[in-house]
């Protein structure tokens, strides 16, 4: 009894181990359409960890690492709106779910989970796309924030330049860990 | 029977475990993995102006600034003058970001109608990380010329004799995300000045510091005085007070100064208001940033 015990332990380990991914590469953009001026910005150094076993999955992404066309817009985003200095990470945690893992295409695959945005953490649903073949997998959401959910606030005075909702695109591509 | 029952009790405990094994876990070893980054200081202060006086700031590469400063005459000129508000001094000016560290500036200021021009340059900045520094640090040199009195009727006025130069060193620390502190060590060079009033040679050191009341207002103070005046020199140390008001690419400055000048020369070595004495001038500065090219 004592061996079944090490062994399911020893077997829980290397099988958890054995479907997880890392991600090697991210792309989070986001884009925002305002009558003034469109609002875009790319980040490439964001993280996450995959476990295609159970379905968890979180990613962690540096907001002072988004880069604007405008140098402004970069340091107002970080100074004024998302306060990246109290709040220098925005994260994600949670369980996809309705995807095949033997299937060696991109399919389609929902998460339910945490996000926190500037301090403040939400239950959310993702819709994306997955795709697992073999050391590799892929995984490409979009979804739409509303500014006002994450206490994100727009001086009156700028109400016209910035929308009050933000499309965001995540897009990683992972590796065996 | 009892054992087999603990047994399956401990076994079912691992297996629950792994299973529980959450998503907490998977964060932590992901934070894990982070590498340490270095994070730079953003925004000392809001504009690359204090009041006067130049601020650590430098423009962001491609960004170009149209700042108009603007003094009105003094408040104790009394109510025929409307306190003031009747008489204009202005600088317009322009300042590129060549790259984000790197920035050249040129102006116009209708006291003494003097062109100015500079060159800034960022040496360090202040971060936290992999490589920390407490401290952002900005050099900048600056060549002006007075072309009044008009040359055409002034003949006897060499050009030199128009010409001053400055070199600052711009010392700040962003001690909290509401306060930055700002040290200026200034050396002016005036071709031509009356010398038994005033030096060729100024030296000041400038004090200035800007608290962060809200997202977008913030109040600053300067002050700069000179460390070797003469005595009897009938210019008086240069101080101001002011309020910066934020919003998308603008920044605005509402300020009172005994000074009239709103470049170095001017402000450092050659203000004639006493502040004590009511000699003050309700002025602004609004800046306008705009992107020329892209960033990437």
């Amino acid at each position: 009894m004592k061996r079944l015990l090490l062994l399911t332990f020893v077997l829980a380990s290397v099988w958890a181990e054995a479907q997880k991914f890392r991600s090697h590469s991210s792309n989070v953009t986001f884009f925002s359409e305002a009558s003034v001026e469109d609002i875009a910005a790319k980040n490439i150094q964001g993280s996450s960890i995959f476990n295609a076993e159970t379905g968890e999955v979180v990613f962690l992404i540096p907001i002072n690492q988004f880069e604007f066309e405008k140098s402004l817009m970069q340091e107002h985003f970080n100074e004024k709106y998302l306060e990246s200095d109290k709040y220098p990470k925005a994260t994600f945690e949670g369980l996809i779910n309705g995807y095949n893992l033997s299937i060696g295409t991109s399919q389609p695959a929902s998460a339910k989970g945490k996000l926190t945005i500037h301090g403040v953490t939400r239950e959310v649903a993702l819709k994306g796309t997955l795709l697992i073949l073999g050391d590799r997998a892929k995984v490409n959401a979009k979804f739409t924030i509303r500014l006002e959910d994450y206490k994100i606030k727009i001086p009156k005075l700028l109400w016209s330049n910035i929308a009050e909702e933000v499309d965001v695109e995540v897009d990683f591509d992972y590796s065996k860990m | 029977m009892r054992k087999f029952v603990r047994y399956t009790a401990a076994w079912l405990l691992v297996v629950a475990s792994f299973i529980a094994r959450g998503q907490e876990d998977l964060m932590a070893e992901l934070q894990e993995m982070e590498e340490e980054k270095t994070e730079y200081t953003l925004q000392t202060f809001k504009g690359t102006r204090v009041i006067n006086g130049q601020s650590v700031e430098t423009k962001g590469k491609g960004s170009l600034e149209f700042i108009f400063s603007h003094r009105f005459g003094r408040i104790n000129s009394g109510s025929y003058n409307l306190w003031g508000l009747d008489d204009a001094f202005v600088r317009l000016g322009l300042e590129y970001g060549i790259t984000d560290r790197l920035g050249v500036g040129f102006g116009r200021s209708s006291t003494d109608k003097t062109y100015d021009s500079f060159l800034r340059y960022k040496l360090f900045r202040q971060s936290e990380g992999v490589k920390s520094f407490p401290l952002t640090v900005t050099a900048l040199g600056s060549f002006n010329v007075k072309t009044s009195p008009k040359a055409s009727d002034n003949p006897d006025i060499e050009f030199e004799q128009r010409i001053a130069y400055t070199m600052q060193v711009m010392i700040a620390r962003k001690v909290t995300s509401h306060l930055s502190l700002q040290l200026t060590p200034i050396y002016i060079h005036r071709n031509s000045v009356d010398v038994n009033t005033e030096n060729n040679d100024d030296f000041a050191l400038g004090m200035a510091g800007r608290y962060k009341v809200s997202r977008s207002v913030a109040l600053s103070a300067e002050y700069y005085p000179r460390l070797n005046a003469k005595d009897n020199s009938t210019n008086f140390n240069s101080l101001g007070f002011g309020v910066d008001i934020e919003t998308g690419g603008h920044v605005f400055q509402l300020l009172f100064t005994n000074s009239l000048g709103m470049i170095e020369r001017a402000f450092v070595s050659e203000t004639t208001g006493d502040f004590f004495d009511g000699d003050i001038h309700f002025g602004f500065n609004i800046s306008r940033t705009f992107q020329i090219s892209h960033k990437r």
